[in-house]
């Protein structure tokens, strides 16, 4: 068995082509992820994000393709599968989350089916077995009254509860690793801590390592032990939560940072940054965020910053070039 | 759900009734009976007997009433053109017209949705070209040209199929059936093709288009997420979802199918309903086409009351809204 890193993430880049010219969605993003570590990518809507999580699994909705890069899962490279042997790691070594609960479960099969078919399609189990190991998820998940639930479809069910028994699905077969894309963003904000505590829990039982894609810096600050903050398909900073949080490095986090409200704070006006994320169309020179930076200078608007490494603290900003590297 | 079953009953009651007051009319404005069946000669004394003694003079009411109430026992009166209960001629002629509608109905359903899976999933493919743009033709081309080049292809050119009629019939009590005999399914074969025609490619486009919006769904893509094989996707999980289109359109479409029978059977002779009803329109044999018309309706009314309970088959959530 492999005991290196159960996710590398080797110089991605992902392409949409479109009738004019093709877009890069997300460039030269990198980064590893140890076994039952939790790694939290933010970002705004649109900076490729979710594309990074569904390229990991091997689930790019067209035209959108992988076009550079490799991708190892548990030591395995899995960016040049095929979609018969990805197959054989979706679920078993590598399962994803979704958004949408109300949308993620097939409405005309019930729970149980649905368990049940996954969980034979990964373990090799009698249907009796498949269903007693059905009802113990969905008891672990918290889901009352499981015996009842388990023949019940999932309209029955609310969202936080049909999330539960999403994440009782991507766990089905143990996997190592789990894609989690904005798990809660879709639900109620009460029931939304619910859902992370529990993913943190089950990740850390059973020792899951999970890439937690959202934009609530909040959830990320509380569950993930890494951070990458991700801006226009790339990655703009990668280090510890706590390091990440309390002394940003990049413009563009610290901006983050200073727009969340603490508690006990009095501010006439919540700090923003100006502007708003370039499209994919317009990107500009230089670095991708140099138009809205407080701190910018010449060599931003002329060139691509590099990412610098400042002892597993990576940034991409010429702030911290060479006078520091 | 049983309040929504007869609250569906209880409309198509409504239904039948209407189509009552049709055929019934047809009896009272498309001609004279009296004339008919005395003919041009008789005196104005009879014609007034034979009025009273058929119940003519009586209100419309009660005559229509008298007319639904013999019809809801099967009874439609005498044939004018083979002076024998209509009921008798119909209940020979239905076996026909059934299995063939549902022999096309078979075939259109067999050929269609596989097509229209393989359509959907590989939209890029130039197999799914094809069956695009074969199903086009299908679509547009009418039956009774269709019907036309396939006799002269298999019955005329190859002599592989007979050309007309029904070939041999085995009796099942009062059903003649033409599925249990050699000639009989070398007969069936050419009309329930052109029949089937044109559902089939309407189920394989629809099912197509299903398909393509369906495998872009969440619960799709999450099933691929979970690892789930892609016979399982397809067949299970996306093919279910389907099915409620499909079901609404083939229901309604058996009702054209046995409509469009007036047509196919004619073009191959065969003894069915419609057949049947092109005769009596020729011959202004209303006993028999208000039967037809009645008969027509009343299978139109069944399926859909049929379709309607099957999709609480298929999707639970209607169910628990009405339980």
């Amino acid at each position: 068995m492999h005991d290196g890193p159960i996710l590398q993430v080797e110089n991605l880049r992902i392409e949409i082509p479109t009738r004019h010219r093709t877009l890069v969605a997300v460039d030269d993003v990198s980064f590893e992820l140890a076994r039952g570590e939790v790694l939290g990518v933010v970002g705004e809507s649109g900076a490729g994000k979710s594309l990074t999580g569904a390229a990991i699994i091997g689930l790019l909705r067209p035209p959108g393709r992988i076009a550079g890069g490799r991708i190892w899962i548990d030591g395995k490279r899995v960016d040049n599968l095929s979609q018969a042997e990805m197959r054989k790691v979706r679920g078993r070594i590598a399962g994803a989350i979704f958004q949408d609960p109300m949308t993620s479960l097939n409405p005309l099969f019930t729970v149980g089916q649905q368990l049940v078919e996954t969980i034979r399609t990964h373990l090799d189990m009698s249907r009796a077995e498949a269903r007693a190991r059905a009802l113990s998820l969905l008891a672990e998940v918290g889901i009352p009254a499981p015996e009842q639930r388990l023949d019940q479809y999932p309209h029955q069910f609310s969202g936080g509860m049909r999330q539960r028994v999403v994440i009782a699905l991507a766990l089905c077969a143990n996997p190592k690793l789990i894609i989690a894309d904005e798990p809660t963003t879709a639900l109620d904000v009460s029931i939304q801590a619910q859902i992370i505590a529990l993913l943190k829990r089950l990740c850390h039982e059973h020792g899951t390592a999970v890439v937690l894609v959202t934009h609530d810096m909040g959830v990320i600050a509380e569950t993930a032990d890494r951070v990458a903050v991700m801006y226009t398909g790339r990655i703009a900073e990668l280090g510890p939560v706590a390091e990440v949080v309390r002394a940003p490095r990049h413009p563009y986090t610290a901006g983050l940072m200073a727009s969340i409200p603490a508690i006990g704070e009095t501010r006439d006006r919540l700090y923003q940054i100006d502007g708003s994320m370039p499209r994919l169309t317009n990107i500009p020179q230089g670095c991708p965020f140099n138009p809205r930076c407080p701190a910018v200078f010449d060599r931003c608007r002329r060139e691509r910053p590099e990412t610098v490494d400042l002892g597993g603290h990576r940034v991409a900003c010429w702030k911290h070039g060479e006078q520091e590297a | 759900m049983i309040r929504f079953i007869i609250s569906r009953i209880l409309q198509s009651i409504g239904v039948m009734l209407a189509v009552g007051l049709i055929a019934f009319a047809l009896f009272t404005y498309v001609g004279d009976p009296v004339n008919n069946m005395l003919g041009p000669s008789a005196s104005t004394d009879d014609r007034a007997r034979l009025r009273t003694e058929l119940g003519l003079d009586d209100p419309f009411l009660v005559q229509y009433a008298r007319f639904i109430g013999r019809a809801v026992q099967g009874d439609f009166g005498l044939s004018y053109q083979y002076a024998r209960p209509v009921i008798d001629i119909v209940a020979e002629r239905l076996p026909a017209t059934a299995e063939l509608s549902l022999v096309a109905v078979f075939l259109a359903l067999l050929v269609g949705i596989p097509m229209g899976i393989y359509a959907g999933i590989r939209p890029r493919s130039w197999l799914s070209k094809l069956f695009m743009s074969v199903s086009l033709i299908g679509v547009s081309l009418p039956t009774f040209f269709t019907g036309i080049v396939l006799i002269v292809l298999f019955a005329i050119v190859l002599r592989w199929l007979p050309p007309f009629g029904r070939g041999d019939v085995v009796m099942l009590g009062w059903w003649s059936t033409g599925l249990l005999s050699w000639s009989g399914l070398k007969s069936i074969l050419l009309p329930s093709v052109t029949l089937s025609l044109f559902q089939m490619t309407l189920i394989m486009r629809l099912v197509r288009s299903e398909m393509l919006e369906i495998v872009r769904t969440d619960y799709i893509r999450f099933a691929q997420a979970r690892g789930l094989t892609s016979r399982a996707i397809y067949f299970r999980h996306a093919l279910k979802n389907t099915l409620v289109p499909v079901i609404t359109i083939t229901g309604l479409q058996m009702g054209s199918i046995i409509a469009f029978a007036v047509i196919t059977e004619t073009v191959f002779q065969w003894p069915g309903l419609g057949l049947l009803f092109i005769q009596a329109l020729n011959f202004g044999d209303i006993p028999v086409m208000a039967a037809y018309l009645v008969f027509v309706s009343l299978m139109f009314v069944a399926i859909n009351l049929f379709v309607d309970i099957l999709y609480f088959v298929v999707d639970p959530r209607l169910r628990s809204g009405w339980t």
